[in-house]
């Protein structure tokens, strides 16, 4: 019997359509893939199971979930319900866990609200569901707060309460996006074996098709609140009908299409930097420690090229970016573009910082929201001696938003107009304008659809061709590294560990970490003759 | 999302409309208040001393026989003027010490600027008020300057925690990288984007203000007689309270009515001026 079955779920907030005649079901001890880009109802559709709507929603179809008519359920049934039967982790483990409360009181507390047990009891069971979590007591005790563990120790820390009551569906909502590729991993094999253990049913949300090609057993296709097309994943992948499942398998791993040969020449040179940070005094009389957060960092980047660099969150890729950029100096070590030190004298050198721009990662911090986009991607000019003044500036500007695709007449909007696409591709447009040689990617396309992160390595392609621009690529997403980039770099702990043409490293890693990184990495594969999963485990 | 903004829109005019309703009623009548009052709060007629609201005296006269309509009108004036320029010192000063400090985290100057504010906050504001007052006198001017100075701290630490934030902004690095200095981006693209604060603390502080003035002149220490002022209004009428309230009433609500009106308004303020709140018509 399946164990969650949603019949023609509808649903709509104050009006508006959100969720339009969705069905799907999920069996215990399987996985049921969600895929869908932001805003295809993946996680409404999730939400409605708990009925963890938002105000206004209105819900019309059936969802069964173990016999019972979620929808026709009272508050105070399906309160209890919820946690019990229904576990759920979150994508942000920073805000999931309330900061001020141990991690054992925490998951304690999801048994305490549901049994009538006592406050040792329930602890000795957080404790085993901690443990269930791979999180055992003799590392990290249950009298440790949120704030001690790193991030995917916090997403277990979640999984731990989630599973604390073995509920019978688990829900998981993009688990693992804001973790590092290596964690993901680990969270991922980790949800996998509770599935199997608990004879549970699992719902794995996810934007990426890869994650979910590799844990799932069948796969649910979402698109502006519908599903575009279901069924187990072998098939699916292989056998694929709908034009939008195709577009979307064919984004997960395109390549853009790049003719610019790098030259010779070297453009940017990084000889042995080193960045130290100081840490704060340990104590009142502690000494001011220094955090190395680069060393020994030396590369070039040649003309035309593209580079990547690719490492984990805290590995010094962005302190590396800010120290080329010229926002802060560093403690030892040259950095030069076209042989001009980006540092003279303690002071950034203005004629080497306007042959450089970057884009960052956030389409929505990156934009002052007061301005207007004419304003905002014509803010470089503050680098030239000789600003383009009137229709000159005007002609620029115009000409960068053409470039990157938008219109002239976008100017004069607001950035809250644009969606996150579109304000990437302003955000390039900003690092266009004063036509500099590199252009530093930190992260750019991380944030962004795989349909629309498509468009936008198609567009870095096309300009860099064009243009004739030279990329460092910056990104912890392995696929798209490889898609774009000429050579890549592994930074690990604030050193380069492996260099090397970019296809080579990743087909043959020498590193260790650099292995570990790939093989971490969750890879697409459509191979018809991949064997059942579920054969193999009967 | 357009329910939620449906349902801003609604909210922020619901605050909105009454407080600037409220608002401009007491800034009318102060501004009306310089070209004509229904009488000369000068003109005393004893005749028709503490007499309860008639047609010919909507609110009642005083103990002097004053019409207290028009003294109210005047004192609105008072409250205003020197609430106001109390708010201008405030924000005048402390936010350039706000936003120099935020630019300069953990330097010398930041230390500096944040210690001195420590220090003003550490008195009690009414003490330091009556020590000026008592140094240079008690006048309208005197008081301006002891409420300005506490509205000093406020500013600068409002300013400085809502650029501190904002610093860690990418469009922040994005102007760094275009190689704009600190005063510049600053003024850029920190301080339009702490307006929202500051006018919401703006106006809680123009309300303080008000009472502030009140309260010094309840104690003899802001406008001096005959410049009617409402705190002074409400200490005269104490000793009379239980014979005529009229004369206690009135002025109290001329109080309550302006702090909750300004209060209001902030509220408002602050939700119309956010752009991404503004309606774009597309």
């Amino acid at each position: 019997m399946t164990l969650l079955q949603i019949d023609r779920l509808s649903m709509e907030v104050g009006g508006l359509p959100i969720l339009h005649n969705v069905s799907l079901g999920v069996d215990a001890g399987r996985i049921l893939g969600v895929i869908g880009e932001s805003g295809s109802g993946k996680s409404m559709t999730a939400l409605s199971v708990m009925q963890l709507l938002p105000d206004g929603a209105r819900c019309s179809g059936r969802i069964s979930l173990a016999g019972q008519e979620v929808l026709t359920l009272s508050e105070p049934a399906l309160c209890k319900m919820r946690g019990r039967d229904v576990g759920m982790v979150f994508q942000e483990p920073m805000t999931a866990l309330n900061p001020l409360q141990t991690i054992g009181a925490q998951v304690a507390e999801t048994i305490l609200i549901h049994e009538r047990v006592t406050r040792a009891e329930a602890l000795r069971r957080a404790a085993e569901a901690l443990r269930r979590a791979e999180l055992p007591q003799d590392r990290f005790p249950m009298s440790r707060y949120p704030h001690e563990l790193s991030g995917g120790q916090r997403q277990r820390v979640v999984i731990a309460m989630a599973i604390a009551l073995r509920p019978r569906l688990l829900i998981a909502d993009e688990p693992t996006t804001a973790l590092d590729v290596t964690t993901q991993a680990e969270i991922l094999k980790l949800l996998k074996r509770l599935v199997v253990e608990d004879g549970m049913a699992c719902m794995l949300i996810s934007h990426d098709l890869a994650v979910v090609a590799d844990m799932a057993d069948d796969i649910v296709i979402m698109r502006s609140g519908e599903v575009v097309e279901t069924g187990p994943v072998d098939r699916l992948l292989s056998h694929m009908r709908h034009p939008y499942s195709k577009a979307l398998l064919a984004a997960s791993s395109h390549v853009p299409d790049r003719a610019a040969q790098p030259r010779e020449a070297s453009l940017l040179s990084v000889r042995g930097v080193v960045r130290d940070y100081a840490i704060p005094r340990s104590g009142f009389w502690g000494r001011v420690g220094t955090f190395r957060a680069v060393n020994d960092v030396s590369f070039d980047i040649r003309r035309g090229e593209s580079l990547g660099l690719v490492g984990e969150s805290g590995c010094g890729k962005s302190t590396l970016t800010r120290a080329i950029l010229g926002l802060e100096e560093v403690q030892a070590g040259t950095i030069k573009l076209n042989g001009q030190p980006v540092f003279t004298g303690h002071r950034p050198n203005r004629d080497v910082r306007r042959h450089m721009q970057v884009v960052f990662q956030d389409p929505y911090g990156s934009f002052n929201p007061r301005h207007r986009v004419d304003r905002l991607i014509s803010e470089p000019f503050h680098l030239l001696d000789d600003p383009p003044q009137g229709a000159a500036r005007a002609d620029a500007i115009a000409q960068a938003l053409e470039s990157v695709g938008l219109s002239a007449d976008d100017g004069r909007k607001f950035i809250h107009e644009f969606s996150g696409g579109q304000r990437q591709r302003i955000a390039i447009a900003r690092a266009l304008i004063i036509r500099p040689e590199l252009i530093i990617l930190d992260e750019a396309v991380s944030a962004l659809d795989v349909q629309v992160r498509a468009q936008i390595l198609d567009l870095l392609a096309d300009l860099g061709d064009r243009l004739g621009l030279t990329y460092l690529f910056i990104s912890h997403d392995l696929s798209v590294v490889r898609s774009i980039t000429d050579r890549v770099l592994v930074m690990q702990a604030g050193r380069i560990v492996e260099h090397g043409v970019t296809q080579e490293v990743f087909d043959v890693p020498r590193h260790a970490y650099t292995q570990q990184l790939v093989a971490a990495a969750p890879r697409l594969t459509v191979e018809p003759e991949r064997t059942n999963d579920d054969d193999a485990r009967a | 999302m357009m329910l939620r903004a449906g349902l801003t829109i609604m909210t922020q005019l619901r605050s909105l409309v009454p407080g600037a309703a409220l608002t401009l009623l007491f800034a009318g009548a102060a501004v009306l208040s310089l070209f004509w009052t229904p009488y000369e709060i000068t003109s005393l007629d004893i005749a028709n001393k503490i007499k309860t609201p008639t047609l010919a005296h909507p609110l009642g006269t005083d103990h002097f026989g004053r019409d207290i309509l028009s003294m109210i009108m005047v004192g609105a004036r008072t409250s205003i003027a020197v609430a106001l320029v109390a708010v201008g010192i405030g924000m005048g000063v402390g936010v350039p010490l706000g936003l120099a400090a935020a630019a300069r985290e953990g330097s010398l100057l930041d230390e500096v600027i944040m210690r001195g504010n420590d220090l003003v906050f550490a008195f009690p504001s009414l003490l330091i008020a009556i020590m000026i007052t008592a140094v240079f006198g008690a006048s309208a001017v005197n008081a301006i300057i002891a409420i300005g100075i506490f509205n000093i701290p406020v500013f600068a630490r409002l300013t400085r925690s809502g650029a501190l934030s904002l610093w860690t902004q990418d469009y922040v690095l994005a102007a760094r990288v275009a190689g704009k200095g600190a005063a510049r981006i600053s003024a850029e693209h920190i301080l339009p984007n702490v307006t929202n604060l500051l006018i919401v603390q703006g106006t809680i502080q123009f309300s303080l203000g008000i009472l502030a003035e009140a309260g010094l002149s309840y104690v003899g220490l802001g406008a001096q007689p005959p410049t009617p002022s409402w705190g002074r209004m409400l200490a005269d009428s104490q000793t009379m309270i239980s014979l005529a309230p009229h004369m206690a009433i009135f002025p109290g609500m001329a109080i309550l009515l302006t702090v909750l009106g300004l209060n209001l308004m902030g509220d408002g303020l602050r939700d119309l001026l956010d752009p991404r709140l503004r309606r774009t018509g597309r």
